[in-house]
């Protein structure tokens, strides 16, 4: 366990240097913190209800006093709806990476672990859920179950775990063999005390790196759903639906969907940024190349 | 023996998969409410109801409805749209010429600028040219293909008006969808094949290749990409789900009239069989496109062909 630990740690600090010494890497944890800090504090940060129309003041161009990105057509604030608009994303982003990689980690440990048919029967789930374009699926039970934030949580935690699976499983199946599992096995240690104790803290590096890149495209996937208007309920602001009104008034009013569109991409950049960063930290022979 | 078995058995798996598609398709759709209720106005009488749920065959038991859709499915028949009236197939074979119009557009598009760039990235690998490409993938990776979609609109169509935002027909309106879509694979294709040939240029066969005399255009190009070549192709079919994914939204955002605009009209109209038959029909696809994948492998690598 000691070991284990004493990895565990390494890890981490070769992490922090790796980010200090890789400048794109610190501005994009930087730009991670902001979002986090906007998201949390939007209450405190939001110059306006994100809601409260001001037909007087619509489309309001950036710059304008009081509305320091513009209003949208309705008159509603740009600043307060992307502040709060953070906030469905990095809920949904962390929650659902969380879920599929829970859900991916357990099914990854037993196919590796018990090997065998279990091993087929589960890998073969793994496939057909692969063969469902996540969008597609996202989309067909969001329409028919009715959106929600919980739903959207829950479909892309769903169908997200199939990446975490077949990692965890493939690690699993290299650990299986070595002395301290088989040593394990043979004092009598349980199987499910193995999985937790031995094999576990063993995956957690690849799974933090799937997890890291998985929040950024569960963000995409919750935006690309409120794009098309089936993911959360319109009251609530998330930055997809602010782009699909938007793309109605680019001809006159291009920031309606250019700041939305703008804080998405640069979140998502920022994390892939932050997972690759990761990934070259737990794979050094990737990180060579 | 071994190889017809080896694929036999692929087949016969592709096919499960699709059995388990349907099954789940056809199950998600029946609980998710009464599709006669959506139907009908809220006033209707229980005499309309049952004749509706009569008419569509939702009157009889959950098991022969089952049965029923997949015997039609075999038969390519899907039932009558409830939104056009029309045989599923047909209002699908309708749709679909806009749909593989636009998925080959931006696969052209994306093998044209991602095997350049990502042989340029491996042979200049640390250079300036290496980090320029490898930017443009990470940005291109990050960016959701409506978005990109919108900004391509905003510069080409509002800007420079020089392409339409919206519409089918010419090749002046296939130009930025197909620009859009192709974007997230032009990333992935090029930092893939960085990588593998990375992986490839310090192989044994390489440094024969330059010591019987082989220039190094010749030595890259037909043992380096060759070899390259393989798990790329592997992963593009592993990837063929975001890429449908991308062609849904795509589709969306500039009015496209194909499959996937189709399926986000389905499920926005509640007509169920259509949903059930745009579903299979991306699942078929990415189960087909893996399927041929994986048996071209089995022909095109001796190694994997003796392991079967």
């Amino acid at each position: 366990m000691t070991a284990v630990t004493a990895k565990t740690a390494g890890t981490s600090h070769a992490t922090l240097r790796a980010l200090v010494r890789n400048k794109l890497a610190l501005a994009a944890l930087i730009l991670l913190a902001l979002f986090v800090l906007a998201a949390v504090f939007a209450p405190l940060l939001a110059p306006y209800d994100p809601n409260a129309q001001d037909l007087l003041s619509r489309l309001q161009p950036p710059g304008t006093a009081g509305h320091f990105l513009g209003t949208d057509q309705l008159g509603r604030d740009l600043t307060s709806r992307l502040i709060y608009g953070s906030r469905v994303s990095l809920l949904v982003g962390c929650s659902a990476a969380l879920l599929a990689g829970i859900l991916g980690a357990l099914i990854g440990l037993i196919a590796g672990f018990r090997g065998g048919w279990v091993d087929r029967v589960l890998m073969r789930i793994a496939d057909i859920q692969l063969a469902f374009p996540s969008i597609l699926l996202a989309l067909a039970i969001v329409g028919f179950l009715g959106s929600g934030l919980w739903y959207v949580i829950l479909v892309l935690g769903f169908t997200g775990w199939v990446n975490y699976a077949r990692v965890v499983r493939s690690e699993v199946l290299s650990l299986r063999s070595r002395d301290f599992v088989t040593e394990a096995r043979a004092i009598g240690v349980r199987s499910g005390t193995i999985m937790r104790r031995h094999l576990l803290p063993n995956v957690l590096a690849p799974l933090a790196t799937i997890g890291t890149l998985h929040v950024a495209s569960a963000i995409v996937a919750e935006s690309s759903l409120s794009y098309l208007g089936l993911g959360v309920p319109k009251t609530t602001v998330t930055w997809g639906s602010m782009l699909s009104d938007g793309q109605l008034y680019l001809g006159t009013s291009w920031w309606i969907a250019v700041f939305p569109g703008c804080a998405l991409m640069l979140t998502a950049l920022a994390i892939n940024i932050a997972g690759d960063v990761l990934r070259d930290v737990a794979d050094p022979k990737a990180y060579r190349r | 023996m071994n190889l017809l078995r080896t694929i036999a058995g692929k087949i016969g798996g592709a096919l499960l998969v699709l059995f388990c598609v349907a099954t789940v398709v056809f199950f998600l759709v029946r609980i998710s409410g009464d599709p006669v209720k959506v139907l009908l106005p809220p006033d209707a009488t229980v005499a309309q109801e049952a004749s509706l749920r009569a008419s569509l065959g939702l009157d009889r038991p959950l098991f022969l409805q089952y049965l029923h859709y997949l015997g039609g499915i075999l038969r390519f028949d899907f039932g009558n749209s409830l939104f056009y009236d029309q045989p599923v197939s047909s209002v699908l074979a309708e749709r679909l010429p806009a749909t593989v119009e636009l998925a080959a557009a931006a696969l052209v598009i994306a093998l044209v600028l991602a095997i350049p760039a990502g042989t340029l990235a491996a042979l200049r690998r640390g250079k300036s040219s290496d980090t320029g490409v490898m930017t443009g993938v990470l940005i291109g990776q990050s960016t959701p293909p409506f978005w990109a979609g919108i900004l391509l609109i905003l510069v080409f169509a509002v800007g420079l008006q020089v392409l339409p935002a919206s519409g089918y027909g010419g090749i002046e309106h296939l130009v930025l969808p197909s620009v859009t879509l192709a974007i997230y694979s032009v990333a992935m294709i090029a930092r893939l094949l960085r990588s593998s040939l990375i992986d490839v240029l310090g192989a044994d066969y390489m440094r024969t290749a330059r010591a019987k005399g082989l220039g190094e255009l010749g030595v890259v190009l037909g043992h380096g990409l060759r070899n390259a070549a393989l798990p790329v192709v592997t992963v593009i079919g592993l990837e063929v789900g975001s890429l449908l994914g991308g062609a849904i939204l795509t589709e969306q955002v500039f009015s496209w009239p194909g499959v996937g605009r189709l399926t986000v009209e389905a499920i926005s109209n509640r007509d169920f069989p259509l949903v059930q038959a745009t579903v299979l029909f991306f699942a078929a696809t990415f189960v087909v496109v893996n399927l041929l994948v994986d048996l071209s492998y089995t022909f095109l690598d001796p190694r994997v062909r003796v392991r079967a």
